[in-house]
């Protein structure tokens, strides 16, 4: 199995770390992983403010970039939504449709593909808030939604419980959107930073001492309300919680 | 600062109140913070709603009650929705069930008329709003009528007939109590179910004392309600003609049904002996069986109680008096023919997305400038003119919430994305989101350029790429730090500590 990894463009500039744990990761389950180098971004930017046309360009980029492996595996839900179900402004060929089909968000990735069930070297004795992404909750399925009647369950949440020493802390809107939204954050800027801090509060109350989620977008808008609120909470990507981070 | 709410609402141990008594009990009243106004209109220009929302959210207590309030009737519909097993497959019969509907709408028109005409009703065909506003003038007219006393519709909105009737010396008076506060201070309704819900009571009295003449620092709401029961049930005595909306038109049985939980449709549609109905064509439904699937949706979607206090069917005139129809177009037909976003047709007007979504909670409903507010209303406003309400689906983060409380199914947060395509692609978009995408869209397809333009290194302002920063303002930065920039980039980190591999991996 080839895996390719895809780095998204915000996890490149200010997560490094995000990718490393998420490389080391797949790493561990015996999986050969390249990181093709000329990769930039999936277009998500420009298609959400409705410039289809302008990520042309781009998402031709990626397809070249990522055609040749067997899964294409990103540490982002938010990215994976956009190949799978909206890159749609290039023509349909095979190649794009192999990517769009095989592209994964890790958790979902390590959870329905490898079927993982120990993380024998991760420990992690805090209370941790999980914050779902938006896109990653409903459109990728990551977990049940309390808008559906439905049974209840959490892909990243039963991974994170083979994390030895955990402890989980409940929100009291663990659905509500926290008002990341791409370029949401700044065209609206007013709309987005309360529902941030509203976020934050709500992590706050739950007596979390970290934050973590399958999509470092949302967590650099969350830390970055907290921070401003002068709030003590860490924002931690799960790919690290699993991969042995420890504090 | 803390809302005034009731203590049962953000004491997570109390028994939360049921809708009634949560509307009915008195609160203390201790503050007057002036309530924020909704988006400013200038003719044809486009909207601004995060300017009229910003105001919203500056005016603490009206933001933190509105947000606990709706959020409140999401948590009841929460309640309800567990209590019924088939849920799910309801939400998927009603949707079928308007989809067969307004595939079939001429069909099922000309059935309703057929039998509505043989129940002695009479049916009017409006093409638009100018249209619908003449008709009912016209029966007005013909029986001499000053008065009229009419119960909430969000049709009557869009045709702008309150103002149209004031212009022609006929006065009316709404029956909702939060339409009549509305009507009252001169403005639209902000939501589709509780239209006066941006309000606190302390802004309720400032507005029944300048109009009905109650104490200004009574802010009690037993003491409000009944000042204007008081002032109101003469007039609606004397009025010589009602008016209402109806939820669901069934065809079959040439009957329409209005649900209420005041009782004010009733009031209306029987007071006087001249009873007219304003209907959207897309109201219609086959059968009374049908309409049971809606009866069980519709109030625990909107409000999370089981069923609205009262569901009445109207069949005919009673002895004596007259009934009449009137079935508006107004741009509905139009709508079905789009590819993309007739099926938001389908909506009952339950408001669950309105009550959901995290915008509208911190925005009130008057920042969207149009009638329909919220996300049905990013989908809905649009098909009425394009350039005014262009910038409206930019407010949502699309985060899919509406979409999943939908009773009827519409794809909502998919409309929303789908508008900000369709609006992109006839030129409808702000200049700087067309500059700043365009030149995202060049930087991204390009590895080269892309490496170039990281910001790393560099300070504050400079470390956000370009489709982060707005203009030259630092716009995420207003109330958020900014993300610290890492000595390298996993690209960097990567060709040092894989360099195998990153030969491998170039394309």
């Amino acid at each position: 199995m080839k895996v390719g990894l895809f780095v998204p463009c915000y996890v490149d500039m200010f997560h490094p770390e995000t990718g490393i744990a998420t490389l080391e990761l797949l790493e561990r389950f015996g999986l050969s992983v390249e990181y093709p180098v000329d990769q930039t971004c999936c277009g998500q930017p420009m298609t959400n403010t409705g410039c289809e046309r302008e990520a042309a360009k781009t998402e031709e980029l990626f397809v070249r970039n990522f055609e040749k492996y067997d899964y294409i595996v990103t540490p982002s839900g938010s990215c994976t939504n956009q190949v799978r179900h909206n890159m749609t402004a290039i023509e349909e060929s095979d190649a794009v449709k192999h990517v769009r089909s095989r592209t994964y968000e890790l958790v979902e990735f390590l959870h329905d593909v490898l079927k993982v069930d120990a993380f024998p070297w991760a420990e992690f004795p805090h209370r941790v808030a999980l914050h779902n992404n938006c896109n990653t909750l409903r459109n990728l399925r990551i977990a049940s939604m309390t808008e559906r009647r439905e049974e209840p369950f959490s892909k990243p949440k039963a991974l994170l419980k083979m994390v030895k020493g955990i402890e989980f802390a409940d929100l009291t809107r663990p659905d509500e959107c926290c008002g990341f939204g791409g370029t949401f954050s700044v065209f609206e800027e007013g709309v987005s930073a309360k529902m941030g801090q509203d976020k934050v509060t709500d992590q706050l109350k739950s007596g979390a001492e970290y934050v973590t989620s399958s999509d470092s977008s949302c967590m650099m808008h969350q830390e970055g309300c907290a921070r401003r609120m002068g709030a003590n909470l860490k924002y931690i990507h799960i790919a690290q919680i699993l991969n042995g981070a420890r504090a | 600062m803390t809302a005034e709410l009731h203590e049962e609402l953000t004491d997570p141990n109390a028994d939360q109140l049921d809708h009634g008594a949560a509307s009915s009990r008195p609160l203390k009243s201790r503050i007057s913070e002036p309530q924020p106004r909704g988006a400013k209109v200038h003719g044809n220009r486009p909207i601004d709603q995060s300017e009229a929302a910003n105001r919203f959210i500056a005016a603490t207590e009206h933001e933190a009650m509105h947000d606990a309030r709706l959020w409140d009737l999401r948590q009841k519909r929460d309640k309800e929705m567990h209590g019924i097993e088939e849920w799910e497959e309801l939400r998927d019969l009603a949707s079928g069930i308007k989809e067969h509907t307004l595939s079939k709408l001429d069909y099922y028109l000309e059935l309703f008329e057929k039998n509505a005409t043989a129940n002695g009703i009479k049916v009017h065909w409006a093409k638009d709003g100018a249209e619908h506003n003449a008709i009912v003038l016209d029966i007005l007219r013909k029986k001499g009528v000053e008065r009229l006393i009419k119960s909430k519709s969000m049709l009557t909105e869009e045709c702008g007939f309150r103002h149209f009737m004031a212009e022609n010396n006929v006065e009316v008076i709404e029956t909702d109590l939060g339409e009549r506060i509305q009507q009252l201070d001169d403005e639209a309704p902000s939501h589709v179910v509780v239209p006066a819900v941006h309000k606190l009571r302390t802004d309720v009295a400032g507005v029944f004392a300048k109009t009905i003449g109650s104490d200004p620092d009574n802010a009690d709401a037993h003491y409000l309600t009944e000042c204007q029961r008081e002032a109101t049930r003469p007039l609606i005595l004397s009025a010589q003609a009602g008016m209402t909306g109806g939820n669901f038109v069934v065809a079959e049985t040439g009957t329409f049904v209005v649900c209420t939980n005041e009782g004010n449709a009733d009031l209306s549609a029987n007071t006087p002996s001249l009873h007219i109905a304003s209907i959207g064509i897309e109201k219609l439904i086959p059968g009374l069986d049908d309409l049971a699937v809606f009866v069980r949706l519709l109030s625990r979607s909107a409000l999370g109680s089981p069923i609205t206090q009262y569901t009445s069917h109207f069949r005919g005139p009673r002895e004596g008096g007259e009934m009449h129809v009137v079935l508006v177009d107004n741009g509905r037909s139009e709508r079905l023919g789009m590819e993309k976003f007739w099926r938001g047709l389908k909506c009952i007007r339950c408001g669950a997305c309105m009550n959901t979504c995290p915008v509208f909670r911190r925005s009130g409903g008057l920042s969207y400038g149009a009638t329909y507010a919220g996300p049905i209303g990013l989908i809905i406003d649009p098909t009425f003119n394009v350039h005014k309400y262009r910038n409206l689906p930019y407010s949502s983060t699309l985060n899919g919430s509406c979409t999943n409380v939908c009773p009827v199914k519409i794809n909502i947060h998919e409309q929303i994305a789908d508008w900000r395509k369709t609006l992109a692609g006839e030129g409808e978009i702000s200049p700087v989101k067309k500059v700043m995408m365009k030149a995202a869209g060049e930087v991204l397809a390009s590895p080269v350029v892309y490496r170039a333009s990281l910001p790393l290194g560099r300070s504050a302002l400079r470390h956000l790429p370009h489709f982060m920063l707005y203009n030259k303002l630092n716009t995420w930065g207003r109330k958020r730090d900014i993300p610290e920039t890492p000595k390298q980039t996993f690209n960097e980190w990567y060709r040092k500590n894989r360099k195998q591999q990153a030969e491998g991996g170039k394309s």
